[in-house]
Order: C-alpha cells, then structure tokens, then sequence
C-alpha cells in the first residue's frame, strides 16, 4: 500500500456545545478519486475548511504529505499541494481567463513577488495557462474576461486555476453546482483525465457523479464518518441506505 | 495527443491574432486611453518648459501632485485598501527634509528624498500593519485616525516643527551641487519632472509585473488569492509601504522646492483631495490619477485665482458632473474618446 498524502488525526472541532468535526479519521492515497458525501449539514464543508486551515481545529491534526500542516496557514499548505475549489465560482472576474491561470501559475512559480515584468518569462507563462486551458477546452476564451463567460464555462475557470498550482491533493468542493445535468459533461471529461498521481477529494451530492467516478466513498453524518469503502460497500451498506433512504442511491 | 495540437495551435493562431487587432487594441482597448495621456502630458511639460516660464512654479506642484496620486492609486486603484489618511506619509516625508534642514543642517536634496522616503515607510510599516487588520470602514476610520494623532504632534511640537506658523529656515543645496533653486522656478520645475518621470516608470513597470498583477488579484478576490497560496497580508503591507515611500518623496519635494512646511501638509483635507483627484482621474489606471492631478491642480489654481471664495463651489459642480457621466474618471472619457474616433475611422 502506498503511503497516504493526506491524513487527518482525531480532527475535532466544536464550538461550545455544537461539535461539527467528530475525531475524523481519514486518509487518502495518492492517484485515488475518493468522494465525500452526507446528506446537507453534515458537516462536508466543515472538513474542507480544517483540511485547508480556514478553521482551526479544536483538536487533532492535519497530515500532508508526511508533515504536520495543522497549524499553518492557508497559503503555506497550498505551497505544499493543497489546493482546493470553490462550490461558488471564487474567480477574478474582471481580468480575462487567461490572466485567472497566470496568477496562480505566477504563485506557483513563486514569482509573485516579482516586481518587475520580463516579455520573454510572460510568453513562457502564457503557454503554459494556454496548455492547461486547452485541457479544459477554454483554450477560445482565454482573452475574455470571466464574467463574461457562461456559468458553466466559468466552472471550469475554477479548475483551470487550480490545475495550474500543479496540486498533490486536489478538494473539489461540488464541482458541477450550478451546472444543468446536461452540461456536466466536461467538468466528467476533466475529472476523468486528472493526471493518475493525483488525490482527490471530492464532495458531490450528484450520486451519479460520485458513483461513477469515486473509487473510494466516506459517508459523513452529523460531523461524524459514518462509513468508509469502495461505491459497492458503501451502496450496499445498511446504515447508510438508511441515512440515505428515498434519495436512491444505487450502484 | 489532441492536447498538444491544440497548444501548438494556439501559440502559433495567438501572436498573428494579436498582431492584426493591434489598433482595434489600442484604440478600443485601455492601452491606447494611457497612451493618449502619455503624449499629451509629455507635450504638456515640454511646451510649458520652452513656452510656459510663468507657470514654472505651478508646474512643480502639478508634478507634485502627480506623484502623490500615483502613490494613492496604486493603493486605492490597485490594491484596493481605502485611506483617507495619506496626507500623514506626504506630510512626514516634508517635515522630514524640513526639520533635517532647519535643525541638523542636512541641505542635500537628493539624500533629503531618500530620507523623506525611508521614514515615511517606516511610519508605513508600523501603521500598515494596523491599518490592514481592518477593511472598508473601519479600515477608513484607522487611516483617518493615525493622520489626526500626526497632526496634533506635529501642531503641538512648535519647538520642532513651528507648529501652526509652520517651519521657517529651511535651506536647500544646488541639485548635484551644481543647479540652485532659482526664483523662476526652473530648476524646481526640471527637478519634479525628472523625479516624476522616474516614479511613473517604475510604476508602469511596477504594474505589468506578476507582483502589480498579484495586486489586482487581490482587490479583484482576496480569498481566490489565498487559494493560490499567496499570503495577502504580506503583499498588501509591501505595497502600503512603498506607497507611503512615494507620498513621502512627494511631500519632500513640495518642501525642498518651497523651502517652506505648514501644517496644511498633514491636513484631512489634503488626504480628502488626493483621494478626489484620483477618483476624478479614473482609479485603479495610473495615467488616470496623474491626469486627475493635473486637471485638479489647474482647476484650483485658476479657480482660487478668479473666485477666491468660492472655489470649492465650481469644484464641486465639476466632480458632480465627472461622476454622474464618467463614471470611470476623466480617463474613462479618454477612453471613449478614442473608440467614438475609431469607429469613425472605420465606417
């Protein structure tokens, strides 16, 4: 078995008598698509926010390829391939779809700081945004500003940005809200083609989607992992049909 | 496979589609607005130079001026922080020459602007760190404040500063030792000009750079901007810094050229009107604040001149107007300017 790249130890959170986090035991390997799903309140985006360190945990910690990440900084995780998306679009919306990449390939690259431009490095990064929105198929709107793309395209804006931080752990936060189930055919293509060394999680209440995809599925109640398998055990689980029941999970 | 052709697509469709579209770009787009100004302003400042000796001195001060609102827009503009507070770094940065001047006998300008320069950071740095725990109003309440408390310092330590009759006896050397400031304001004039020129230069290059952009990316989405892993507190207390750098450079020169200090330099007022000036000018362009600072200083050096007393009336008519029909500043207007003309051009 391959060494996890993300662990959570015990991670626990409340606040005073509301516990939203209940000593989660979770890991993940990489090259796994692993979905985490539970009925609304759950507490699904609780556990990305202590994930990426938005909230700090009451107790426990946050394993990231081998170190202890629990009391860094959003940003410091991210530098170390954390890197997540947003289930409504967190976009530059007045800069063009290409320059939405460059800032985070410039991030990545640690150029960020860099106070002077260089014509030569800006055409290198300009390929390099275009080669990750031709995966996308965004490659015609890359001098369109993002608000002026459909809301759909505009997801894909989400994942492009985050492509180009060139992750190790990918948290897709419900990356086909907002989509109509006729269009989510692209952000699937995408999700199929993440390169193979890659760990993602992803949260979905499209069973559909989890199903098909998800090699693994934890089942998150009330802050809770209620279970954790293959989409098989998981369909086939008593107590989580009974979680479930009348939102037809099937396998 | 498919992903590489389509790469090698796009690089080789992107430059020709850029180059064919090259005056559509400049004239609809915003490059050909900064253009416009650019080439207007530096025929402005040669004509005034070979033609303009009146207004010499009044050249100075809209140079001043220029880069006291370059310094607030990259904040404003740029970064998106709000003050209105700037006055403080403007001020600190004349009585720091000033006091150098009249009380330690430190006459040399060029070090006089460093110096301005280094202790309006520093003044930046300790406050920025303040400032930028807060955002919006409270973050316009703290500039305000620590403005106020430098104020009343500066009224309050006559010894030091001369208090509300302002600093006398301040004396500065030739420029390299070798050009004196002269009564018609010449040397003044051709010193603010090249420092000004110096600044936007930087600034310009400044904001075409991945960390101008990074700016950008705050204003535009300060969480995004943390998802990509920059840390934003960092960035924005580098940019409050040198922009408190630049608005202390700004009030040195005002001082070196007048060889005077008054309080007024520190005043809410001032703060209030450079924040105008780059509204009115169109914020968040560069060529729009300086060309707000020019527009600005004319309007209130021939205003105050015909209508002494109610100066601020017509003034505020003006801004009025600016708002409500160019919502996007004096270079907003530039800009459709150009693509009225373009389309013109084109039918």
């Amino acid at each position: 078995m391959t060494a996890a790249i993300l662990e959570t130890h015990a991670l626990h959170k409340s606040f005073g008598a509301l516990t939203v986090a209940q000593n989660i035991n979770f890991s993940l390997e990489p090259g796994t698509f692993e979905a985490l799903i539970g009925p609304n309140g759950a507490g699904k985006s609780t556990f990305v926010n202590l994930l990426t360190g938005l909230i700090p945990p009451t107790s426990g910690s946050v394993i990231l390829d081998g170190q202890d990440v629990t009391a860094l900084s959003i940003e410091s995780r991210v530098k170390r391939g954390m890197v997540r998306t947003f289930q409504i679009n967190t976009l530059f919306n007045s800069l063009t779809v290409a320059e939405n990449v460059i800032l985070a390939l410039d991030e990545h690259h640690g150029q960020g700081w860099r106070p002077l431009p260089s014509p030569s490095r800006r055409r290198i990064i300009r390929e390099e945004a275009y080669e990750i929105l031709g995966r996308l198929g965004l490659d015609a709107w890359g001098n369109r500003e993002v608000k002026e793309l459909p809301y759909g395209r505009q997801r894909l804006v989400e994942i492009a940005i985050a492509l180009a931080l060139r992750p190790k752990v990918l948290l897709l936060d419900e990356p086909a809200a907002g989509i109509p189930s006729t269009e989510t055919g692209t952000i699937i293509e995408v999700l199929e083609s993440l390169a193979s060394d890659l760990a993602v999680l992803i949260i979905e209440h499209d069973m559909d989607l989890v199903f098909r995809f998800a090699q693994r599925i934890t089942v998150l109640v009330q802050g809770a992992v209620l279970a954790r398998g293959t989409p098989d055990e998981i369909a086939n689980n008593d107590t989580v049909k009974a979680v479930y029941l009348g939102e037809g999970i099937h396998a | 496979m498919s992903g590489i052709e389509r790469v090698k697509s796009i690089s080789a469709s992107y430059p020709g589609a850029a180059a064919s579209s090259t005056w559509r770009g400049l004239a609809m787009g915003r490059t050909g607005g900064d253009l416009a100004i650019a080439v207007l302003l530096g025929l402005g400042a040669l004509a005034t130079l070979l033609f303009g000796e009146a207004y010499w001195l009044l050249g100075s001060q809209v140079a001043i001026t220029m880069i006291f609102a370059l310094s607030v827009d990259l904040l404003v503009g740029f970064a998106g922080i709000v003050t209105l507070g700037h006055a403080v770094f403007f001020g600190l940065g004349a009585y720091t020459v000033g006091i150098a001047s009249a009380h330690l006998g430190w006459t040399e300008p060029l070090s006089g602007l460093l110096l301005a320069g280094v202790v309006a950071a520093l003044l930046g740095a300790v406050t920025g760190v303040l400032v930028l725990r807060t955002r919006g109003l409270g973050q316009l309440m703290l500039t305000m404040a620590f403005a106020s408390l430098v104020y009343e310092i500066a009224n309050r330590a006559k010894p030091v500063t001369g208090g509300a009759d302002g600093l006398q006896g301040m004396v500065i050397a030739p420029i390299l030792g070798l050009f004196e400031f002269d009564i018609f304001g010449l040397t003044a004039f051709l010193y603010t000009l090249a420092v000004l020129v110096a600044v936007v230069g930087l600034a310009v290059l400044m904001t075409r750079s991945p960390y101008g952009r990074s700016l950008v990316g705050i204003r535009e989405n300060r969480v995004r901007m943390q998802a990509i892993g920059t840390n934003v507190q960092h960035r924005l207390l580098s940019i409050y810094v040198m922009s408190a750098a630049l608005a202390g450079i700004a009030g040195a020169l005002l001082a070196q050229t007048s060889q005077f200090v008054g309080l007024n330099v520190l005043h809410f007022s001032l703060s209030g009107e450079i924040l105008i000036i780059v509204a009115l000018g169109g914020a968040g362009r560069l060529w729009g604040a300086l060309l707000g600072a020019l527009v600005f200083t004319l309007f209130k050096d021939r205003l105050s001149a015909l209508d002494p007393a109610y100066w601020y009336f017509w003034l505020g008519l003006l801004l009025a107007v600016i708002v409500l029909f160019a919502p996007k500043g004096l270079i907003g207007l530039v800009d459709r300017l150009l693509s009225i003309l373009h389309r013109k051009e084109s039918l």
